[in-house]
Parts: structure tokens; C-alpha cells; sequence
């Protein structure tokens, strides 16, 4: 072959694997719909899926929530102290941390965490040949296994968000009180003098869809696995870059669509 | 696993030390580390920066609209922040993603499959045949990916002010505020996420259980899955300590 057809085979190949892929989602989260018409919860899963998400990524959430906390005032420190804006303080981080970086940021941990777990979990399962066995029980995966997962994570990123927004508050607030030498009543004071509720919703809504989001896209790709250990692997790693570009992508529409 | 992987993280990066000038291992593997780890994360940090950088500018525009009514200073003010703070940290998060699961998939199948045994049995150092191309391939490629991410950042920075806000590109491109140090801050930053994710990640995949219950294809998934965690979370203490040096040596270089 010339160089001109492997170059356009090249692409061609390229833009017809991005074709599958998405036909692929498309599929699985035409599935995901219909089951979610007459949902058949398996109430154990659940309350496992709930307390695997929710509880046990708390750690990660809140120390990682009050470190991006007290990054954001170190590294907006120069600019209060060379400004003297010390009295909007507390609404500049408000602002930031609830529609910004505390959905965003908890979301990418959380979608390290949570969506990597489930994707090699289901991975493990598909290349064991244990969804098989599912089906054969006439047990539908969707129903019993993706269902569940998805409850979880848009309930608990939610309510993690809401921890995290708190935490990172809180390590803002902290950090300016040691390096700028704001006394707390006066970040409050601005925090709730400029802060509106709708920040606070805003960055909720972000939350709901950035759980929804890592929960479809970490079991589509665990559910599609194929090809032993490696395969396992391949399939997180594609699952959390995923998620990442639809985290952003998600992002950028909230934020417009939302003011 | 998971604390065992923690603990094996350091003294590999103290072998991996000893054996990174040095050559031999496998001939151009440094190379082929640096095509895959480095420039095939390009697109994926290129298109997440830009939706970062679009974001940004959206939100800090309603602000200015809001508060101060005119929006002359968007680009002045986000273009530190961008080059010091979220660029590069944003930059190493998605490194950390993109290339930690990567490591970690790729030697925990290895180990799971005992190949990382059969090298020890051919006399062949794991460290230095695999981890320590994967270290000088991420270091390598890290600051040019990061550069790349940052500019795209900018850029949509750049045309968001201009379509949503009629800010005009002169007035966005305004590097004023820039101190001397911002790019030095930026750049070390990157460097240490650089050094950090290919070896916790390469511990983690290293330390993959290969038998047992949790072992085999699940102790894969579990060993992607702490990779992600671990070296993300390094990224923020790192950011945190870097970010703190960086204020204090502000103070004194003024």
C-alpha cells in the first residue's frame, strides 16, 4: 500500500472503531432506559452498592476536599494580600468551591475510585464467566447488577459533594485563618452575604450528573470486557479516561445551560 | 494490597534511582514508553484542559459581569492560576489517570501472569526492564504533554471570552500579572507528578496478587484501581507542599 491509503485507512479505521464504540454506549444505555421503565431492584444489592460507594470512598473525599480547600487559598493568597481583599474572601472560595471545584474535583476522585472499582468488578466478573451464569439463572444483568450501581452513585455522589463542599470549606477557611489571618466570622460574613443557594444547587446538579455518568460509563465498559487479566485492565483504564471526558464534557454544558 | 503497595512505592523508587542513568534493559523501550504514555495521553489532557479552560472563563466572566461589570481583567486573572495551579494540576490528575491505570493494567497482568517472575528467572532486573523505562518515558514526556494541555487551556479561555463575553484577543492574552516565577512553579510541579505516578503505579501493578482469593484477573482490576487513587491523591499532596514552597519563596524573592 502506498503511504496515502495506509494514511486513509488509518483514519478510516480510527473513525470506524469511534463508530462502534458509541453505537456500543448507545446500545447499552438504550438498555440501561428500558430497564429503568419497570425497574426490579434487588434490595441487598443495593444497600452493598450504597455502603461500597458511599461509605467507603468518604476517606478519599473528605481529605482530598480539604486539601483542594486549602490549595485554592494558598495559591490565591498573593493576589488577597497584594489587593487587601480580605472581606470577599469567603465569597470567592464559596463560590469556586461550590460550583467548581467541589463537584469536579470529588467527581474525578470519585471516579477513580468508584468507577475504577466497578469496572474491574464487573471486568472480573464478565472474564469469569460469572455474568454468564447470571443469565443462565435468569438473572438480567442490567436489572441486578447495573441498576443498583447506578442508584448508588448518583445518590451518594450527591451527598458526597455536599461532605466534600463542607470539608473544603472548612480547610479554606482554616488556611486563611493561619497564613492570611482572616478570623472566621469575617469568611462567613461574605460567605453568606454573596453566596446564593443556587450556587450550592448548581454544583448538586453537576454532582447527580457526574454520578450518573462514572455509573454508565464504568459498567459499560466492566460489562464488555473481554480477553483475561489483561483484558481487566484495558477495560479500567479505558472506563476512567472515559469518565474523565465526560466529566469535563458534562461540565462545560452544566455550566452554560445552568448559569 | 493496598498498604503493601504503598510501602513497596519507595524503595522501588530507590532502586529505580540507582538504575535510571544507567544503561541497558531492552533498547528503545524508553522511546516506545514515551509513544504510549506521552504523546498518545496528548489528546485526551488537550480536549479535558480545553473544556477546563472554556469553564473557567465562562464562570470568572459571570462573576465579572456581576460584581465588577466589566470583564477587562478575565484573561489577566485566570492566566496565572493557569499556569501555575489548575493547568499543571489538572494536567498531572489526568496523567495520573491516563498513564497510572495504564502502568498499573499493563504489570499487574504481568505479574498476575508470573512474566515479572520469568524475567527474575532470566536474570533479568523487573526494575530496570520495566519500571524504569516507564519512569524516564513519563518524566520525558511530561512537560511537553503538560505544555500542549495548558496552551489548549488558554486558547479556550480565549475564545469563550471572545464569543460569550466580546472580550477582545488582545485584551484576553494579558500576561501582567504573570510573575517571573509562575512558569518555574507550573514546570516543577509537573516534573514531580512527572517522577511520582509511573512509580506508584508501577508498585501498585508489581504488587498485584497473583493467587489466592482477590488474586489473578480480579487482583488486576484491584491493582488499576488503587493506582488511580494513590497517584491522584499524590498529585494533590504534592500540589499542596509544592504550592506552599512556592508561596514562601515568593516572600522572599518578593
Amino acid at each position: 500500500m502506498t503511504f496515502g491509503a495506509r494514511a486513509l485507512a488509518y483514519v478510516g479505521g480510527a473513525a470506524l472503531d469511534l463508530c462502534a464504540e458509541i453505537g456500543a454506549f448507545a446500545l447499552f444505555v438504550a438498555g440501561l432506559l428500558r430497564a429503568l421503565l419497570w425497574p426490579r431492584l434487588d434490595g441487598p444489592e443495593c444497600l452493598r452498592s450504597l455502603y461500597r460507594v458511599g461509605w467507603l470512598s468518604l476517606p478519599v473525599v473528605i481529605i482530598t476536599a480539604a486539601f483542594a480547600g486549602a490549595i485554592a487559598v494558598i495559591q490565591t493568597g498573593v493576589f488577597v494580600v497584594k489587593y487587601q481583599a480580605y472581606d470577599v474572601v469567603g465569597w470567592g472560595f464559596g463560590y469556586t468551591v461550590f460550583r467548581e471545584i467541589g463537584p469536579l474535583l470529588i467527581g474525578l476522585m470519585f471516579s477513580g475510585r468508584i468507577g475504577a472499582f466497578t469496572a474491574a468488578q464487573l471486568g472480573t466478573m464478565q472474564v469469569t464467566e460469572q455474568i454468564d451464569a447470571l443469565r443462565i439463572m435468569a438473572l438480567d444483568p442490567t436489572h441486578y447488577l447495573v441498576l443498583p450501581r447506578l442508584l448508588a452513585m448518583a445518590v451518594m455522589m450527591v451527598l458526597l459533594v455536599v461532605i466534600g463542599d463542607l470539608c473544603a470549606l472548612c480547610g479554606a477557611a482554616l488556611t486563611s485563618g493561619v497564613m492570611l489571618g482572616i478570623e472566621l466570622p469575617v469568611f462567613l460574613n461574605s460567605l453568606f452575604e454573596y453566596v446564593t443557594l443556587g450556587d450550592f444547587t448548581q454544583g448538586l446538579f453537576k454532582a447527580l450528573a457526574f454520578g450518573v455518568i462514572i455509573a454508565t460509563v464504568s459498567c459499560h465498559f466492566g460489562l464488555k470486557t473481554r480477553g483475561g487479566a489483561a483484558g481487566v485492565g484495558r477495560a479500567v483504564s479505558a472506563s476512567v479516561v472515559a469518565s474523565a471526558v465526560g466529566i469535563f464534557l458534562a461540565d462545560g454544558a452544566l455550566t452554560v445551560w445552568l448559569r | 494490597m493496598s498498604v503493601a503497595a504503598l510501602k513497596m512505592s519507595l524503595p522501588l523508587a530507590r532502586q529505580a534511582a540507582g538504575k535510571v542513568w544507567r544503561r541497558g534493559g531492552p533498547p528503545h523501550a524508553t522511546l516506545i514508553q514515551a509513544y504510549s504514555l506521552g504523546y498518545r495521553s496528548a489528546p485526551f489532557v488537550i480536549a479535558t484542559l480545553a473544556c477546563l479552560g472554556a469553564i473557567l472563563t465562562f464562570q470568572a466572566g459571570l462573576q465579572a459581569d456581576r460584581v465588577i461589570g466589566d470583564n477587562a481583567l478575565t484573561g489577566a486573572t485566570t492566566m496565572p492560576l493557569l499556569l501555575r495551579q489548575l493547568g499543571p494540576t489538572l494536567c498531572g490528575l489526568m496523567l495520573a489517570t491516563r498513564v497510572g491505570t495504564a502502568v498499573a493494567a499493563e504489570l499487574g497482568n504481568m505479574t498476575v501472569t508470573e512474566q515479572v517472575d520469568a524475567l527474575r528467572m532470566c536474570g533479568a532486573d523487573p526494575v530496570a526492564h520495566l519500571v524504569v523505562p516507564r519512569l524516564r518515558g513519563c518524566v520525558i514526556m511530561a512537560l511537553p504533554v503538560s505544555l500542549l494541555g495548558v496552551a489548549a487551556a488558554i486558547g479556550a479561555g480565549a475564545v469563550m471570552a471572545k464569543v460569550g463575553f466580546l472580550v477582545p484577543w488582545s485584551t484576553y492574552f494579558n500576561f501582567s500579572f504573570v510573575h517571573g516565577l509562575d512558569p518555574v512553579e507550573g514546570a516543577a510541579k509537573v516534573l514531580a507528578y512527572g517522577i511520582t505516578t509511573p512509580l506508584i503505579a508501577s508498585a501498585c501493578g508489581l504488587a498485584a496478587p497473583t493467587s489466592g482469593p482477590g488474586g489473578g484477573s480480579e487482583g488486576v482490576g484491584q491493582a488499576t484501581t488503587y493506582a488511580v487513587v494513590y497517584c491522584s491523591m499524590a498529585v494533590i499532596a504534592l500540589d499542596f507542599v509544592l504550592g506552599g514552597l512556592f508561596f514562601l519563596l515568593r516572600g522572599v524573592v518578593g
